[in-house]
Parts: C-alpha cells; sequence; structure tokens
C-alpha cells in the first residue's frame, strides 16, 4: 500500500499550556512494497509519526493517504476498522499487550474482533507461529509462563494474524539479545520480501537501518530532516552528527581509516569478509590505481 | 570479610520448585570500584542475579553478601540504602508526579534532609543532563529522558553499588553514550561499583571485567579483551562479538597479522599500519 503524508503537523493538547507540537508539516511518501527506516534520536516524533498510520493519532494539520484510505484534519475518519485491519502495528514492547489465558487465543484476538471464521483463524494461527518460530506445543500454554523472547513472539504473531498489508514497527527488537534480535529483523524480512509488504521500522540501530531498509526517513524536532537511501544518507556523517545520529560502525571505522590512517576503502554495501579482503589487499600495497 | 563488596558464595535460585534452577550454584566477588558487565543470552540468569543483589529475590542455596551484610528479610532495607538499581522499562519506575518529586523519591525513603535532597536533585539531573526538566511530569517525557530521571534518582541516593539492568536498551545512541558517559564519570568521581547487564558490545568493552552467564553458570569471566578473543565461543551460546572483533576475524583469514585483541577502532588501525610497514 503506497502511503503519502501531505504538509501534516500534529499538536499534542492545542490551545492548552501543555500545547505541544509533535509533527510539524511533514511530506513524504512510502512507495508500496518498500522497508523504510525512520530513524531521529528520542523525542524526534517518531512515534508520533508511526501513530498517524492506523489512525490511532488524526493529523492536526494536513492530509495523510494509505492505500485508499485518506486521513484528513479536522474530518471524522469513519474506516478506521478498514484501515486497521490491514496496517499491523507492532508497538515497543508488544508483550506487555499479552492478556488472554492461552497463547492460541491471544493470538486468535485480533482476527476474531474483526469477525474472521474459526477455522481461517486456526490456519492463521499455524501461519503466524511457523513465521515466529513459535513451537506449537507452547499454543495451549499461559503466554505469563514464557520467557520474554517467547512473549515478544506471541505478541507479533498476534499482528501477523492480522495478515496486514502494512507492517509497522516500532522497535521491535529492543530488550533481546543480539541473537534473537537478529532472528526477528530477519523473520520480518522474510515476510516482507514474501507477502510483499509495506513495512515501516523505527529504530534506534542504525546497523538494522542500513541491512534493511531501502529508503531512511531521518525525523528532527517534529520535521523531517532528510530522507534518502541508506548509502547516500550513511556517508554524511557530520549531517548524522547534527542531529545527534551515528553513521552505522562500519562506515565509521572506514572514514577514519581514510582521514587518520590513508586507507582508501569505499563502502558500497560490501560484506565484512570483502572488506577485509579490499583491506588486506591495500595492505599489501596493491591499490584501486595500480 | 573486604567491606564494599558484593559476594555470591555458591548461589542457586529457582522461581518455584518444580521449574528448573535458574542459576546453579554461582561464585563471583564484585570489589569496590569495580565495573564489571554482565552479559549472556535472554534467559541465562544476568537479571535474576540483579535482583539477589538488593534482595528482591532470595536464593534457595548459598549466600549473597553485600558490603559484608548477609542479604535476607531483616537486612533487605539496610542493602538497598547501598544497592541501587536501575531497570530496563523507564515507564515502570515512576512514582512522583514531576521529576523532582520522582527524584527525591528514593531521598525521602532514607530520610534525608530536606537542604540536602534540594542540593542533590539539582546534582543529579545536571549529571544526566535534564536539568532544565525539574519542575516537568515525568509521564510526558520520552522514553530515553524517563531513563535519565531514574538514573538521577539512583545517583541521588549515593549508593555504593549501581545496577544497570539493561537501562539504556530504549535509548538512541547519543543517549546511550551520553548515559555511559555520565556513569562512568560518576563512577570515576565518586566510590562506587558499577554492574552493567547489557547486551550492548560497546558498553562491554568500558567495564574492567566481564562475566558472561550462560544455562544458569558462569560460563566465563575476565578483561573485555579476553572475553572478546574467544569469540568463536560466545556465537554458540547465542552473544555478538564486536564490530571490530568482527572484522579482526576476517582480516586474519586473509593474511594480515594483528598483534592483539582489538577492542576498539583506533586499536585495530594502529595494528594495521604496523602490518602494512611490515608486509
Amino acid at each position: 500500500m503506497h502511503i503519502s503524508f501531505d504538509h501534516v503537523s500534529y499538536i499534542y493538547q492545542p490551545n492548552s499550556p501543555f500545547e505541544h507540537r509533535a509533527l510539524e508539516d511533514l511530506t513524504f511518501s512510502i512507495e508500496s512494497g518498500s522497508f523504510v527506516a525512520v530513524i531521529g534520536h528520542t523525542g524526534s516524533g517518531k512515534s508520533t509519526l508511526i501513530q498517524h498510520l492506523n489512525g490511532l493519532l488524526q493529523p492536526t494539520e494536513g492530509v495523510i493517504h494509505i492505500g485508499d484510505y485518506t486521513l484528513k484534519a479536522g474530518e471524522k475518519n469513519k474506516h478506521l476498522r478498514e484501515l486497521r485491519e490491514k496496517v499491523g502495528v507492532v508497538f515497543q514492547y508488544p508483550e506487555h499487550q499479552l492478556f488472554e489465558e492461552t497463547v492460541a487465543k491471544d493470538i486468535a484476538f485480533g482476527p476474531q474482533n474483526f469477525g474472521v471464521d474459526q477455522k481461517e483463524i486456526d490456519r492463521r494461527i499455524n501461519e503466524a507461529v511457523k513465521a515466529t518460530k513459535l513451537p506449537e506445543a507452547l499454543l495451549d500454554r499461559s503466554p505469563f509462563d514464557l520467557s520474554g523472547g517467547q512473549m515478544r513472539r506471541v505478541a507479533i504473531s498476534g499482528v501477523l494474524a492480522m495478515e496486514p498489508k502494512v507492517l509497522v514497527l516500532d522497535e521491535p527488537t529492543a530488550g533481546l539479545d543480539p541473537s534473537g534480535q537478529k532472528q526477528i529483523m530477519d523473520m520480518f524480512y522474510d515476510l516482507h520480501k514474501e507477502k510483499e509488504l509495506t513495512t515501516v521500522l523505527v529504530t534506534h540501530s542504525m546497523e538494522d537501518a542500513l541491512s534493511y531498509a531501502d529508503y531512511i526517513l531521518i525525523m528532527n524536532h517534529g520535521k523531517l530532516y532528510r530522507e534518502g537511501t541508506p548509502l547516500e544518507l550513511f556517508q554524511q556523517e557530520d549531517v548524522l552528527e547534527a542531529v545527534q545520529l551515528d553513521v552505522p560502525e562500519v562506515i565509521a571505522f572506514l572514514t577514519k581509516a581514510k582521514k587518520e590512517y590513508g586507507i582508501n576503502l569505499e563502502y558500497k554495501g560490501q560484506s565484512l569478509a570483502e572488506l577485509a579482503k579490499e583491506l588486506a589487499h591495500q595492505l599489501r600495497g596493491g591499490s584501486d590505481h595500480e | 570479610m573486604e567491606e564494599r563488596q558484593v559476594e555470591f558464595r555458591n548461589v542457586s535460585f529457582r522461581y518455584q520448585e518444580d521449574m528448573p534452577w535458574v542459576l546453579k550454584n554461582v561464585n563471583f566477588t564484585i570489589g569496590p570500584d569495580e565495573w564489571v558487565a554482565i552479559i549472556g543470552h535472554n534467559g541465562s540468569g544476568k537479571s535474576t542475579i540483579a535482583k539477589l543483589m538488593n534482595g528482591l529475590l532470595f536464593p534457595q542455596e548459598g549466600e549473597v553478601y553485600v558490603g559484608g551484610t548477609k542479604v535476607n528479610a531483616d537486612t533487605v532495607w539496610d542493602v538497598r540504602k547501598q544497592v541501587g538499581m536501575v531497570f530496563q522499562n523507564p515507564d515502570n519506575q515512576f512514582v512522583g508526579t514531576t521529576v523532582r518529586d520522582d527524584v527525591a523519591f528514593g531521598m525521602e525513603n532514607h530520610g534525608m534532609p530536606r537542604d540536602l535532597m534540594v542540593n542533590r536533585i539539582q546534582q543529579s539531573l545536571k549529571a544526566v543532563r535534564m536539568e532544565k526538566f525539574e519542575r516537568h511530569e515525568p509521564h510526558r517525557l520520552s522514553g530515553g529522558q524517563k531513563q535519565r530521571i531514574a538514573i538521577a534518582g539512583v545517583l541521588a541516593v549515593s549508593p555504593e553499588f549501581i545496577i544497570l539492568d539493561e537501562a539504556t536498551a530504549m535509548l538512541d545512541p547519543k543517549g546511550r553514550k551520553e548515559i555511559m558517559q555520565t556513569v562512568s564519570d560518576v563512577q570515576q568521581e565518586r566510590d562506587l561499583s558499577l554492574i552493567t547487564i547489557t547486551h550492548d558490545l560497546q558498553e562491554v568493552t568500558m567495564a574492567s571485567r566481564v562475566i558472561v552467564m550462560n544455562g544458569g553458570e558462569i560460563w566465563m569471566e575476565g578483561s573485555p579483551r579476553d572475553v572478546f578473543s574467544k569469540k568463536d565461543h560466545l556465537t554458540e551460546i547465542g552473544l555478538d562479538t564486536p564490530f571490530v572483533s568482527k572484522m579482526a576475524d576476517h582480516l586474519k583469514k586473509e593474511g594480515v597479522r594483528l598483534s592483539r585483541e582489538p577492542l576498539n577502532h583506533q586499536e585495530l588501525l594502529e595494528d594495521l599500519c604496523i602490518s602494512r610497514s611490515t608486509m
């Protein structure tokens, strides 16, 4: 689903002493089927932005298009239910939202609310737990008896069981160990490709933004600060640093190598093994200009 | 026994009798002014260690000593004066209606005089760079800001041990660095030991000692350099190694000779330059 923001602003508690402009005049679009990372330091407006994607918040000014749906400032939106069926949101620490007696019931809760019949729900539960690699034996257990990592997978399964077209991920790997983080991100990436989803990932990990995203939006003080492909944006260390963001470590390393040690290697998305090979070649006195 | 240290003696713990042991016969000592990082995959027992240190849990077997006092139901309130703790999720650790009230909460519990409290509130908010937010409502702050307030609240009580239980997991990269810098400054200025439970490898390299947990047991103990030089084994137990460590490995495979396990970019690049001149 194609997503576009047209001069969108959002103000928390307008006309009160607590008035706070969280989004300011945002205009951008997200191509259908793309994987977009939204980055920005804490408080830059990322979470406010994504809460508009399923109509949890309505713009104070401007218009948002999500597929055929329109969210417009000052208008009551009648089709939120349909929108929420299409846009699945994995919030931060989604396991805090588990509440049912069993894992299966928790996963079924979303589709049930939207009137999906039981047979179809069962099929979806099976598919969701397969995707998240939850052992089927856990389906009848209480979600509260599971480990943190497993609870996270249950919560994510619940979102997947809605079979959304747009997947919105708000720091989905926060608090997981490194191998758990990689598993979850790889899983989302596979689903993104397989189901041709439009994926919006809010992340603090520049490494994840570099590895998974086709396109990046950088937020700062509620405004769109920069947008572009990971390779374009991450080469500009000073631009990122100005808004308290880092470049991915591999790029920081290569920049330092060039500046302080005269080792000239351009980053074009190589793997570490490939970089090591090029680096070793240079150290032996070989260069690109032979 | 040495004062101002935390000691685990043959500690075993499980949550219920029919549940598996979460910690199995764990022994270690954390001395004064030490910075110890505890790492391990989810479920390896890291957080249980933290909860045993300030009496949120008591071991079924073995003993935990804090500052020479055995942690039990009678001593837990004294122990908590010495052990400050910051948890992962900032939303679960707020009590005050304003930032200053929240920072004051711990001190009020310890019955500190008002003048001292006012002073400490300002000092600790300054240490976490939140001095402008003294009158703000905590629930309106972002996750990272909340966490800085939580750290300020702990600093204000001036404990001898601070445990950060994945306290930076929700912060942005710069926020993380700021907090770690703050914590590191405080650790050097005041006499306190720091225990960081973390998945962040950068944080691990800042510690003086690392305890690696696996399946409820201490799997390895050593300096960050020692630990990361065993990277094949770390991967086996679901842990990651820092970028420089991986890069060093790939370079070695390409026949580049390195003199030591690098802990940061600088160390690796210096080594590369030496190897360039000899190749």
